[in-house]
């Protein structure tokens, strides 16, 4: 076959990667003009605010909507310190020796394990044995345990990422380690950091298959951390498959989108400033 | 009080297997500019995180020999190493400004050191931006990036950023290699100010410059000091050959 010319081979380069971009843009644009075409219109003040009635085919989805927030915050409260500190600890004081390689090793293998394994464990451990029962605390736990190898990495990535000539420099002026890693080397690595917990905003939220089996699927306004409470996703999971409501169906999945593309936009929004500040 | 600030008695460096420095022995007298030329990978760098305790940081780091500052040994487990640091400010050969605003740069080890309240912090920013060289250009916008100076000023603020620590000691690693002309005089021009009040170490690897502003030059090669002695002496009469070779530029 004839070779085609240089300037032939970058057009049709050009033109193809443009269309695997457009495919990729446009099946995600897809998704979301789906969702929201049939879900906005059941949206309303009342469907926000007001409780499911009648499992949920009448009234709204506000206790859901508490309880992935609650969910999500207690996962996260509980997920982000342990794993920055982690992460900090891997990769600030120790050498990389087999320990280390192990803690990694063990990280890693978390992050491939599905998460209707997790929702399993978190059933045994917390709901059975530790007698939590169906609750915000249980589903939290396993959340947390199921976000960790996530921030774990990530921050790592981006503590590594900080030159090594800041740690120098920090310690030549007389900084301790910990005056080092919080006040050069954490701020540095914020925005790689940050976004670690955004993914893991985003797959809390959306977590179903772990958070069903934990933190139950009661429809109930949630009080305390021992309640049991249903989140969005495993609302419109069930809303879907039993039959409920279709309509009330697609309305949660369109909070949930909105829910996630808020919390992205707003988070990139607070980074930009706080990046400024620091640069 | 004896005028040897810093005495350096038999001392080697070793990362793992690898010796850097071969039982060095080496005085710097209080107040002078001691220049340290050699080729690249002559240890001339690591003798300085020597001083400094930085060698520490790196994995497998271990050494032979005594280094002693006023008589005391700063490898003696007693040492505090946070505090021997701020008493030897060191200026890297690229310009390392933390990302952070200029006054903060500056205001950085000092802060550490836990130096604070607004008025005290202003008066040492501008004291140290003053002996660094730097004041009048700067002074407008103290609250901006460091990082969008030009790099020689960039290397003024290192120099600033390390007085502000109060050393007693200036350690400064080629620390123009990477400057042109005019940022390199302004440099030099600091470093003779400063004599007055701190002791230099200057390492570098344009031996002009060791000439222009050193009372006394060390010469290094491979890990091993092969003379030292006053500037003028080492420049027209070396005593080791090898000397004479590199300052002919026969190899480096």
């Amino acid at each position: 076959m004839k070779r085609l010319g240089p300037r032939v081979e970058e057009k049709v380069a050009r033109v193809g990667l443009w269309a695997l971009t457009l495919i990729t843009v446009g099946v995600l644009f897809f998704i979301i003009f789906f969702i929201l075409r049939r879900g906005l219109p059941v949206l309303s003040l009342e469907f926000l605010t007001a409780n499911p009635v009648d499992m949920g085919k009448s009234g709204g989805i506000f206790s859901t909507i508490v309880g992935t927030a609650a969910l999500t915050v207690l996962a996260l409260l509980i997920a982000a310190p342990l794993g920055v500190g982690t992460a900090i600890f891997l990769t600030e004081y120790t050498w990389g020796g087999p320990v280390t390689r192990i803690i990694r090793f063990g990280a890693e293998c978390l992050a491939g394990i599905p998460s209707i394994i997790f929702g399993l464990f978190g059933f045994i451990l917390f709901v059975t044995k530790l007698k939590l029962g169906w609750s915000i605390l249980s589903g939290g736990l396993t959340l947390a345990f199921m976000l960790l190898p996530t921030i774990i990495r990530t921050s790592e990535e981006a503590i590594k990422g900080v030159p090594p000539a800041y740690r120098q420099v920090s310690f030549s002026l007389g900084s301790t380690k910990w005056q080092t890693v919080t006040r050069v080397v954490l701020p540095s690595a914020m925005p790689g950091i940050v976004t670690g917990i955004v993914l893991s905003i985003g797959r809390s939220i959306g977590e179903t298959a772990a958070t069903i089996f934990t933190a139950g699927s009661a429809l109930r306004f949630p009080t305390s951390i021992f309640s049991s409470t249903r989140t969005m996703s495993v609302h419109f999971y069930i809303l879907a498959r039993e039959g409920i409501s279709m309509s009330k169906a697609y309305g949660t999945a369109a909070i949930l989108i909105i829910a996630i593309l808020g919390i992205n936009v707003l988070t990139y929004y607070l980074m930009n400033r706080f990046i400024k500040k620091y640069s | 009080m004896s005028d040897i600030a810093i005495r350096v008695q038999g001392f080697s460096q070793f990362f793992g297997d690898v010796r850097k420095l071969n039982a060095l022995d080496l005085d710097v007298r209080r107040n002078e500019i001691l220049g340290i030329i050699g080729p690249a990978r002559s240890g001339k760098s690591t003798f300085l995180c020597a001083l400094n305790r930085l060698n520490d940081l790196v994995r497998g780091s271990r050494h032979e020999g005594t280094i002693t500052i006023d008589g005391r040994d700063i490898y003696a487990p007693d040492v505090d190493v946070v505090e021997l640091r701020r008493r030897l400010g060191m200026v890297f050969a690229t310009p390392v400004p933390l990302p952070r605003s200029i006054y903060e740069n500056v205001a950085f080890g000092a802060r550490r050191a836990g130096v604070s309240g607004r008025e005290r912090l202003d008066v040492l920013v501008r004291d140290s931006l003053e002996k660094g060289g730097l004041w009048e250009e700067v002074k407008d916008r103290l609250g901006t990036s460091a990082l969008k100076l030009s790099g020689g000023q960039q290397q003024r603020l290192c120099v600033a950023r390390i007085l502000a620590v109060m050393p007693e000691f200036i350690l400064l690693d080629e620390p123009t290699s990477g400057l042109d002309p005019i940022s390199t005089m302004k440099i030099e021009e600091s470093l003779r100010r400063l004599k007055k009040d701190y002791t230099i170490i200057l390492v570098t690897n344009n031996t002009k410059q060791a000439a222009r502003v050193a009372d006394r030059t060390a010469f290094f090669l491979s890990g091993d000091l092969v003379e030292v002695g006053p500037t003028p002496q080492i420049f027209t009469a070396p005593a080791d050959q090898r000397t004479d070779d590199y300052l002919r530029g026969k190899f480096g």
